[in-house]
């Protein structure tokens, strides 16, 4: 599903390089972990498969069910089913949360050749699926994530994702500053969505959350590149170990 | 008769002077009305039109910036327009001609052309300052509009629309309104142009009396060929409030003059701007405020969305007399700029004669911010339409004040098809 080939990209504006020859396949079905340390360019990978201008790609390639796409812009990522939930998700005031909600799903319908959905359709998907993680539809009358607590924004995303059901969802640490049961309200989300014909890419620090979403590959990021890939063992010797003896060992 | 002007005249001054000779016979009114119009056209001829010396004018440099005047056009008359809210009251002027009197229970129309032919106006006529370029053009052409009384105590079920409707050619007209004591109302001003290249001055002049709501809409649509200079002028009494909307989306050159005066202990005045601009256009807001007595309060929030070549100006100078203690004055102005070669100006200006009061004004100006712009796209919104939504949702909070919500509708729906041209 996901092919990325020798890939280098480095910070538009200054040239600083943060890629450095990464390599990496997901296959269809498969649920692959991202870990690594701070800093090495899990992040970055995201927003560059989202597609962001502020990175720009020297070498390599990314390839979705085949095809480039580095030259389609995000969302025309998103609308061939490309979805980023965001380790820092972005408040936007004055656009309420229903109405992007709506445009969102339209947008990617009208990409897709599908008719828009009618308001009762609209309004009943996303009750199921904010009642499906505990969400408390109100905050939905908001504007986007503004003042949303950092697990609100989390679930926010999640939501976002059941709604536009994409075909590689890629999450950014979206466990982090969720407590214990959101943890799980969250991960139990992401698992009903796991299917044949759907990727998962999970970026995390943490074991504890891929004891719920369990991965079938783990990839260690390292200063822009893939160091180690293996099963999801991998994950747990890193959590006793740490990164120390991996690194040495790709030195 | 005067000196003639020392300068040659510009071409637009010219035919602004000109015009008179030819246009006199047809104007109504005549005695004092008369001789009020050849004063103003000779403090015009006198002055000419106001460079960017005159410090009013400043940023919009009339002399140079209207470039030519067009001329009278007996065949630019339309129809009124359908409201933007149904089950308005419409009074319309269609190329400086009014059109039929609206029934409205409690309100009384008078055709303003009848007022100058009775000559029932001349205070009304009236120059404010020698730098009230509009007042004297307005008051050596205007031709008719509409004088509507409210009376007392009357609470109006719907709006009420003053159409004044230029497609193309030169009118100039004037909207009278006052408002009985205790009176509750929403008015919209709707300034209409068409696709041709358009001249038009209008005034509103407006009482609030005490214990008034009201709220007053001034929607401006013009073509990117039309000139439209215009005055709303008011009053507001003991414990009344005003609310003012000012919402420009259309016009080649315009300026908008806000003058009031919060002449009643206890009263408010609202200023919310939304000014749309695009093309080559030029859009000038230019408020002067006063607080008079004690106890007054007002708050200005612009908010202006700039792209391609346009420029705009908001000019807001608030006076708070010597007596006006407890005065709370704010103003802010917000600009989204849309392109490198968009500008705009703001000039607060704040007078304070009393020690307690509490004024301040701020400006900011900031581009779309491209965080923002990526998650929406990253959600499968084209470029185009999140910057849609976005610009949107920078001039919506000004507008999501209002309290009905088909008038926020309608306006949304104006911001939309602006988007849609500009976007
Ligand atoms: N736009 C940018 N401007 C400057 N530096 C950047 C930019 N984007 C990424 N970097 C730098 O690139 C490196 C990789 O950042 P990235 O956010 O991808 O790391 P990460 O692996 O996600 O880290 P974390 O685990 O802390 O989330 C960091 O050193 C970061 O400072
Ligand atoms: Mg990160």
């Amino acid at each position: 599903m996901l092919e990325i080939r020798n890939l280098h990209a480095r910070i538009a504006e200054d040239g600083t390089e943060i890629i450095r020859g990464l390599n990496l396949t997901v296959k269809a079905g498969e649920v692959a972990a991202i870990m690594g340390p701070n800093g090495s360019g899990k992040s970055t990978l995201s927003y560059i498969l989202a597609g962001r201008e502020d990175y720009e790609v020297t070498e390599g390639d990314i390839l979705y069910n085949g095809e480039s796409i580095l030259d389609l812009d995000p969302s025309e990522r998103a609308a061939k089913g490309i979805f980023l939930a965001f380790q820092y998700p972005m408040e936007i005031p004055g656009v309420a949360t229903m109405e992007f909600l709506k445009v969102a799903m339209n947008s990617q319908r009208k990409a897709r050749g599908e008719e828009p959905l009618k308001i009762p359709e609209f309004l009943g998907r996303v009750k199921t699926a904010a009642a499906s993680l505990d969400m408390d539809i109100g905050m939905l009358k908001r504007p986007l994530n503004v003042g949303f607590s950092g697990g609100e924004k989390k679930r926010a995303e999640i939501l976002q994702m059941k709604l536009l059901e994409p075909k590689l969802c890629v999450l950014d640490e979206t466990d982090s500053g969720l407590d214990i049961d959101a943890l799980k309200i969250v991960a139990d989300g992401v698992n009903a969505l796991r299917s044949p014909d759907r990727a998962v890419i999970v970026i995390t620090h943490y074991q504890r959350l891929l004891d719920y979403i369990v991965p079938d590959t783990v990839h260690v990021l390292y200063k822009g590149q893939v160091i180690k890939s293996g099963g999801k063992e991998l994950a747990l010797h890193l959590e006793e170990n740490g990164y120390a003896d991996i690194i040495g060992e790709a030195a | 008769m005067n000196v003639h002007a020392r300068r040659q005249p510009t071409a637009a001054e010219a035919a602004l002077v000109d015009a008179f000779v030819d246009r006199m016979g047809e104007l109504p009114g005549d005695g004092e009305i008369s001789s009020a119009r050849d004063n103003a056209i000779e403090a015009l001829k006198e002055q000419g039109l106001p460079s960017r010396r005159v410090e009013a004018w400043h940023y919009t440099d009339l002399r140079t910036l209207l470039r030519s005047v067009a001329p009278y056009d007996s065949a630019a008359g339309t129809n009124a327009l359908p409201p933007i809210i149904s089950g308005s009251a419409i009074a319309a002027v269609s190329n400086g001609v009014s059109l039929v009197a609206p029934r409205v229970d409690g309100v009384e129309f008078q055709k303003f052309s009848e007022k100058l032919s009775e000559g029932s106006v001349i205070g009304d006529l009236a120059i404010r300052d020698g730098d009230d370029t509009i007042g004297q053009i307005n008051a050596a052409y205007v031709t008719d509009g509409w004088a509507v009384s409210i009376a007392e105590g009357i609470e109006l079920g719907a709006p009420l629309e003053l159409q004044n409707i230029q497609t193309r050619g030169q009118g100039h007209v004037r909207f009278p309104v006052k408002f009985g004591k205790g009176a509750k109302a929403t008015v919209i001003e709707r300034q209409a142009g068409g696709e041709g290249d358009g001249f038009s001055t209008s005034i509103s002049n407006v009482t609030v009396a005490d214990d008034c709501e009201i709220t007053w809409i001034i929607l401006r649509e013009h073509s990117e060929q039309s000139t439209q200079l215009a005055q709303f002028i008011a009053t507001i009494g003991r414990n009344a409030k005003l609310n003012l909307y000012v919402v420009n989306a259309g016009g080649k050159l315009v300026r908008q003059e806000v003058h009031v005066l919060a002449q009643g202990e206890g009263c408010d005045f609202q200023l919310r701007g939304v000014n749309l601009l695009g093309g080559d256009s030029h859009t000038d807001v230019t408020m002067t405020l006063g607080h008079l007595v004690e106890n007054t309060t007002s708050v200005e929030i612009v908010r202006n969305v700039v792209t391609d070549r346009a420029r705009g100006v908001f000019q807001g100078q608030i006076k708070v007399n010597k007596i006006a203690q407890k005065t709370d004055a704010r103003m802010a102005c917000n600009t989204l700029l849309l392109s490198d070669d968009g500008e705009f100006d703001a000039k607060p200006e704040l007078e304070i004669f009393a020690d307690d009061v509490a004024c301040g004004h701020g400006a900011t100006v900031a581009e779309i911010d491209g965080n923002h712009l990526f998650y929406l796209q990253a959600r499968g919104i084209p470029e185009s339409e999140a910057r849609g939504l976005l610009i949107k949702a920078f001039v919506a909070e000004v507008v999501e004040e209002l309290q009905d919500e088909e008038l926020v509708e309608a306006l949304e729906g104006i911001l939309d098809k602006w988007l849609a041209a500009h976007v």
